[in-house]
């Protein structure tokens, strides 16, 4: 089977080798270069070409929707009924702010916790271990967590529920947000699912970028008698703060974006609710819930155009964070 | 030069399986997509008409809306839906559809030291319950109709589909037809704007919040209540008797409609008379092109037949009711009459 090499070596060789090997190096080094430089080029538009093309088809498929209900017609409706083939994204877009608010509010104390502990605190024989399972979350598919929620953490929860409403409930203001039967799934679950879900994310960038701090800083903090809660607070995070905004905000995109863990355990209620106890719905868990049986045109291209508005929130939540990043990087040069 | 020589020839294997790949699939195979409801019972048609007669059933649950868009697009050789189209829907679009299998629902409850089959329901209340407006399991609503019962003073939970699904449809239509209000505030579809409850994904999903939350009530297939243990109700029929969910009853229903007379099967199965017949029972159509080549519409028709005529036992091993004699020969001569052709 080796016929075609053993030519090509005898044609080779008449060609005296030294020469071969220079002349053919520096030209095929050249273009081997150039496919590259051409390939990293293609790649990057590539990216950018999807995304855009994914745009434009998602925004052709859902014309017919924004035809009949208009822009804000559509985003202010909370109308969502097949029968009568009249769809408002409301109660969605509210559902998805919310779980990823909650989400966000549990989650980012606690990553913060988890990067201040590997990093300041624990042992090194304890740092790899914790690091490695809380990394271990991310590779949990989410239907996995929809399904530990919705069978294993639900019932748990709706035990739990009587006490958060008698305690919480009863807090003048936020009282009514904790109202409602205890049926453990809802709005609140579904923030908690994705709250467990974003830590990894957001916990190991913070983890990394705390690490860089330079020890010099750290070090002459101590010195000068900081508590270790000081140090994290006033040093590494300040040093850190932009990397850090970076990782709250990939956190928040994936739970914005989060589709089956939130259908397992929200309740999936096209109502809005005044307590975060009740049932919601977010975008996602609506197209992962309706698209199948979507059987007419309009109420499909309703469905696409829920998805078109969940690009747009996404897309704004990303460039208010590469803002913020921009504007505290010129604040911080401003100061230093 | 081994690598490149390695592509070379994993790149011509590739190529004549592209060539060869094709040909054979076209010759034994039919390709159907559409509702998930139908699904376990194609599955277990296609399963023996497989090992009789070598021709391969690919059947993808993608849903009744997949299944009317890929039928529509020509994609695929036969689409099911749960919900029928309209007879000129069909027309517009040059399809036809007959019915497949009967199969049918019913309401589950969960009701601490109350079991299976004690609570007695009817149409008019679950709409009720459905509405919102009987809120507890004591209401007099309830036990006028359970007399001998003791019914616990707790709220009612409805649960329903959270998915767009042919179960929904069905149980949504028979709710239209007992109760005017319900078809004036809701109505009838794959989904529809709940007015009150939480929604379960699938099934499973309702079953998994009935056997959670006390005092929830919920609709999920009769199969799958044979499956799971649920406490199923007994349900007050058209012509004003208790029956209990069964085979039976579902082919009852089937057999008090006179599908001869229906255009396009278009009849739902919900609501009708008869002692035995059970009052939410549904049914899976089957749509074709008519402009379809003539050996791909035939090779679905040999297929459904066969299912028709030997697939009875099979079907009701899985809980689905097989059709009654008379609408097989209805759906025979619509097919001569709509193609022009029959098997």
């Amino acid at each position: 089977m080796n016929g075609p090499e053993a030519v090509l070596r005898v044609s080779a060789g008449p060609v005296p080798e030294k020469p071969k090997a220079v002349r053919r190096s520096s030209p095929s080094r050249l273009s081997a270069d150039f496919l590259f430089h051409k390939a990293a080029v293609f790649a990057a538009f590539l990216a950018a070409a999807t995304l855009f093309a994914t745009v434009i088809a998602i925004t052709y498929d859902s014309w017919p929707s924004i035809q009949t209900f208009g822009v804000w017609g559509f985003l202010k409706s909370s109308e969502w009924n097949p029968v009568t083939q009249t769809f408002g994204a409301f109660p969605f877009i509210v559902g998805t702010l919310i779980s990823s608010a909650i989400a966000m509010s549990l989650g980012v104390p606690v990553s913060f916790g988890i990067a201040v502990f590997i990093t300041e605190i624990a042992p090194a024989w304890i740092k790899k271990p914790v690091a490695g399972a809380i990394e271990l979350l991310a590779a949990i598919p989410s239907i996995v967590y929809g399904l530990w929620g919705l069978l294993v953490f639900a019932p748990v929860f709706a035990e739990i529920e009587p006490w958060i409403t008698r305690n919480l409930g009863a807090i003048p203001g936020i009282g009514p947000l904790f109202h409602g039967p205890p049926m453990g799934i809802g709005m609140l679950t579904a923030g908690i699912i994705l709250a467990i879900m974003v830590l990894p994310y957001i916990s190991s960038i913070m983890r990394d970028v705390f690490l860089v701090v330079p020890s010099s800083l750290r070090e002459s903090a101590y010195a000068l008698g900081s508590t270790t809660w000081e140090v994290a607070w006033h040093i590494v995070l300040p040093y850190t703060r932009s990397a850090v905004i970076g990782a709250i905000f990939l956190g928040l995109g994936r739970a914005l974006g989060e589709t089956m863990a939130v259908t397992f355990v929200i309740g999936n209620s096209n109502v809005l609710s005044s307590s975060l106890l009740m049932p919601g719905a977010t975008i996602p868990s609506v197209l992962a819930n309706e698209f199948t049986e979507a059987t007419t045109m309009l109420y499909r291209s309703s469905l696409i155009y829920l998805g078109l508005i969940l690009i747009a929130v996404t897309l704004t939540v990303q460039s208010f964070a590469v803002l913020l990043i921009r504007r505290l990087g010129r604040s911080q040069g401003a100061s230093a | 030069m081994n690598s490149l020589k390695k592509m070379g020839i994993a790149l011509a294997l590739a190529a004549a399986c592209a060539l060869v790949i094709p040909a054979v699939w076209a010759q034994s195979s039919l390709t159907g997509a559409g509702s998930t409801w139908v699904t376990p019972l194609v599955a277990k048609w296609a399963a023996t008409y497989h090992t009789n007669t070598g021709i391969e059933i690919n059947y993808q649950s993608i849903g009744s809306g997949g299944g009317i868009a890929q039928i529509k697009a020509g994609t695929v050789a036969f689409g099911a839906s749960d919900m029928p189209l309209k007879p000129e829907d069909l027309r517009a679009a040059g399809l036809i559809q007959f019915p497949t299998a009967v199969a049918g629902e019913d309401l589950v409850y969960n009701l601490p030291g109350i079991k299976a089959e004690q609570i007695v329901l009817s149409g008019p209340l679950v709409a009720d319950i459905y509405l919102g407006k009987v809120k507890k399991w004591n209401d007099p609503a309830i036990s006028k109709l359970n007399s001998g019962l003791k019914l616990p003073d707790m709220d009612i939970t409805v649960v329903h589909r959270s998915d767009g699904s042919g179960t929904t449809f069905t149980f949504c239509d028979y709710l239209s037809k007992v109760s005017p209000e319900w078809k004036g505030k809701v109505g009838a579809n794959t989904s529809v704007a709940w007015p009150t409850g939480v929604g379960g994904k699938g099934n499973e999903g309702v079953a998994s919040y009935v056997q959670r939350i006390p005092g929830s009530i919920g609709y999920v297939e009769y199969a799958y209540i044979l499956e799971s243990h649920l406490s199923d109700a007994r349900m007050i029929n058209r012509d004003g008797k208790i029956v209990s969910p069964s085979l039976k009853g579902f082919q009852d229903a089937a057999a008090h409609v006179d599908f001869t007379k229906a255009q396009d099967f278009y009849v739902i199965l919900t609501d009708h008379t008869g002692p035995g017949t059970w009052p939410i029972s549904g049914c899976t159509w089957q749509i074709l092109r008519k402009n379809a080549p003539k050996e791909t519409n035939v090779a679905v028709m040999k297929f459904f037949d066969w299912g028709f005529e030997h697939g009875q036992n099979l079907a009701q091993s899985i809980a689905f009711g097989p059709l009654p004699p008379a609408t097989v020969l209805a759906i025979k001569s619509y097919w001569k009459k709509e193609l022009g052709y029959t098997i």
